[in-house]
């Protein structure tokens, strides 16, 4: 069966103007020497995405992985090779593009349709369906203008997955909207899987990718750095979120440690581990001192981390490092042993570690850990994975934001007492 | 959830997955790809002018009556002008000016619209995939409805003064009207591209429109400046402007007075004797030369495309 999407040694280029001249006495003045730098968004990416397959594309702002969606979708043009795209492509880059605030949502529905190349007389046999999908209900002939954000979303989202689409292109746009409203939108995109539609996903949030794609890619600086099932790449983001640098000094890193055997041999976490030497990461649970029984945290308990491990051998000089992620997938916390100033690990076969943390500071939140073994010589990584959602925290309402803070109050130099 | 496919199962897909189409992105891509996904979006353009129009009089309460009393008043101002103020003695001047000035307003409508229309609608050119082609022709699609209606206030200023207008050469017409519209979209299609790269090209735009204009036969009868340069042979230059010949045809066919007496017995020339021959060619001519400007502009328009998104 042919695939879906071939991208064929797709490369882009961009320059970054420093300034930017676009009047004609400019261009004369600065002609041929306009200062700007050569920028690749895109090196030589080849892959194939089958037919009814969820691919998704991960990487750092910055990595291409945007750049690369354009061009599938055919808003922007490669510089160089080939991208041939299936049957009908809806790209979902931003919701509602198009729409014109002076008309009616009625109208945009149609305008917005014959943008995604939808005949008028399909769009006719769908109409009451997008009506309905959007809830807009009576709302319809009025002018987008007056619509809240959530109704243009809604409407967006309602036009580009009822335009039967082979092929969705989405990014990032599930990140927005009500609680309700992404829900929908995961029922739809899992209603198109299991029509066997073709998906190409760019997130950034590890969550949303762990629950709708099959495989995904992950992209640094314009290149393929990694891909395989949605958790595998993922584990490859965060090694590299984690390591802060570049990623071409990664894969080196990599394929020396491998033997430089394998030139061409994407990076994935076994390849760089020599079979004889490695400390793997066990079972990762949670504890909450505090309140055992509750199953959550209150802002400001103590947490218990504790992790099994085992190894090939007893090793000498192994450090251990932990990473907790918000929802988003950002950093929230993240340090090793070494950053700590402890000494080195000694690792027998088998073993248990606890990170006990006397009190956690934040306001809400669901958390996911990860946990790692490096080599404290070389740091060569030995192992490192995540538990998703590992522990939730729930506010108690007395203060608000992300943090949980514990101010004193002085008045004219005295503390303020308490309520009794 | 309300089942909203039209696919029953996965084989049907399958089966489906050899006939469909396939979109290929590339920097090379020919013309004719380039046409025939401007055909394909066919729809698109219909749409865009539509847009184009119910938006242009959103919000005012004479709405399409704007259309139509910009010539009906250009008919009253000029009519005061050159007849009652600079006394012009041409007879029905009005419906001669009305003539040029319907195609002159297609053409400078079409062109300073299409200018800009790629930097104004910059929020779906960054972020929706289609031929960007169709957001210069829905300009030149929304002047033509324009034109249609204006073409109402000719008619009937027509009627009003009892024209009988030149039967063997009203079949010229809607050829013009064609060599027009597709002169028109080939510079549209052009200048839509360049003006993203080189914003200057809308204010020129403004001053190479009234250059144009008054270089066009339109206030004043072509002979005015056709016979001197006919005494020097350089004729053809008056011809190097398709936009002159549309503009004598419309005269031509529904004007159709070729000179006038004037009351002290001087006979004034306004038009030239062509034959409806010389205007098949001539129309003929400027079709062509669109034809090939039109291939031109497509394949400008492709290559400077590729960075639309980034330059807006």
């Amino acid at each position: 069966m042919p695939a879906a999407i071939e991208i064929d040694n797709v490369s882009k280029h961009f320059r970054l103007y420093h300034e930017k001249y676009t009047s004609l006495k400019e261009r004369v003045i600065h002609f041929n020497r306009i200062p700007y730098e050569e920028f690749w968004a895109l090196k030589n990416i080849s892959f194939d995405v089958n037919w009814g397959e969820t691919v998704g594309l991960v990487g750092h702002n910055g990595s291409g992985k945007s750049t690369l969606l354009k061009c599938i979708a055919a808003i922007l043009q490669p510089t160089s090779g080939e991208i041939r795209v299936r049957g009908r492509v809806a790209a979902m880059l931003e919701l509602g593009a198009g729409f014109h605030p002076e008309l009616s949502g009625r109208e945009n529905i149609y305008l917005n349709a014959a943008l995604l190349g939808v005949a008028k007389k399909d769009v006719d046999l769908r109409f009451d369906d997008i009506v309905s999908f959007s809830e807009l209900g009576p709302f319809i002939d009025n002018q987008v203008r007056y619509y809240s954000s959530g109704m243009y979303t809604r409407l967006g989202f309602a036009v580009a997955v009822n335009v039967d689409p082979d092929v969705l292109l989405v990014d990032e746009v599930l990140a927005v909207g009500d609680e309700n409203f992404q829900r929908k939108c995961f029922d739809k995109v899992e209603e198109f899987q299991r029509e066997g539609r073709t998906i190409v996903f760019v997130s950034h949030s590890p969550d949303v990718v762990r629950r709708v794609c099959d495989r995904a890619y992950v992209l640094d600086h314009g290149v393929i750095v990694g891909e395989g099932t949605a958790p595998e790449a993922i584990s490859i983001l965060r090694e590299f979120q984690a390591k802060g640098s570049g990623l071409a000094s990664m894969i080196a890193t990599m394929q020396d440690d491998a033997g430089s055997n394998e030139s061409d041999a994407l990076p994935t976490l076994q390849t760089g581990s020599p079979a004889e030497e490695r400390v793997m990461v066990g079972q990762i649970s949670v504890a909450f001192p505090a309140t055992p029984a509750a199953g959550h945290l209150s802002p400001g308990d103590p947490l218990t981390i504790r992790v099994s491990y085992n190894a090939t051998k007893p090793i000498s000089g192994v450090l251990v490092g932990i990473q907790i992620f918000d929802q988003k997938g950002d950093i929230v916390f993240g340090t090793d042993s070494d950053f700590m100033g402890l000494e080195p690990l000694d690792v027998g076969t088998e073993g248990e570690l606890e990170f006990s943390f006397p009190t956690v500071p934040v306001t809400d939140g669901l958390f996911s850990v990860a946990i790692g073994f490096t080599s404290a010589k070389d740091q060569h990584i030995y192992d490192w994975q995540n538990q998703d959602l590992a522990f939730k925290v729930i506010s108690n309402g007395k203060s608000g934001g992300y943090l949980k803070l514990d101010p004193r109050l002085i008045q004219n130099g005295e503390a303020v007492p308490f309520k009794d | 959830m309300e089942k909203t496919s039209s696919f029953p199962d996965k084989d049907a897909v399958r089966s489906r997955i050899e006939d469909l189409p396939i979109r290929v992105v590339s920097p090379k891509i020919g013309v004719f790809t380039r046409l025939q996904n401007i055909w394909v979006f066919r729809e698109l353009l219909v749409s865009m002018v539509r847009k184009e129009l119910r938006i242009k009089y959103k919000n005012s309460v004479l709405g399409f009556m704007w259309s139509l009393l910009n010539p009906a008043l250009y008919l009253v101002i000029y009519y005061i002008v050159f007849q009652k103020i600079l006394k012009n003695n041409m007879p029905l001047f009005a419906i001669f000016l009305l003539c040029g000035l319907l195609v002159w307003n297609f053409f400078s409508n079409a062109l300073s619209s299409a200018t800009t229309t790629v930097v104004n609608n910059a929020g779906i050119v960054k972020k929706v995939a289609f031929p960007r082609e169709i957001l210069a022709l829905a300009s030149v699609g929304a002047a033509l409805i324009f034109f249609l209606l204006q073409a109402c206030v000719l008619i009937l200023a027509l009627m009003v003064f009892q024209v009988v207008p030149a039967f063997g050469y009203l079949w010229l017409v809607p050829f013009a009207l064609l060599a027009l519209v597709f002169f028109a979209s080939a510079l549209a299609i052009a200048l839509s591209a360049i003006n993203v790269y080189l914003r200057d090209t809308q204010h020129l735009m403004e001053l190479v429109l009234l250059a144009w204009f008054w270089g066009t036969p339109i206030v004043y009868p072509f002979q005015e400046i056709g016979v001197r340069l006919a005494q020097k042979h350089l004729i053809f230059l008056y011809f190097l402007n398709p936009v002159t010949v549309i503009v004598l045809t419309f005269q031509r066919a529904l004007y159709a007075k070729m000179s006038y007496l004037d009351t002290s017995g001087k006979v004034t020339l306004l038009l030239p004797t062509y034959s409806p021959e010389w205007f098949v060619i001539q129309l003929l001519i400027v079709i062509c030369v669109s034809a090939v400007l039109f291939i031109g502009a497509l394949m400008l328009f492709g290559r400077l495309e590729g960075n639309f998104a980034e330059e807006l």
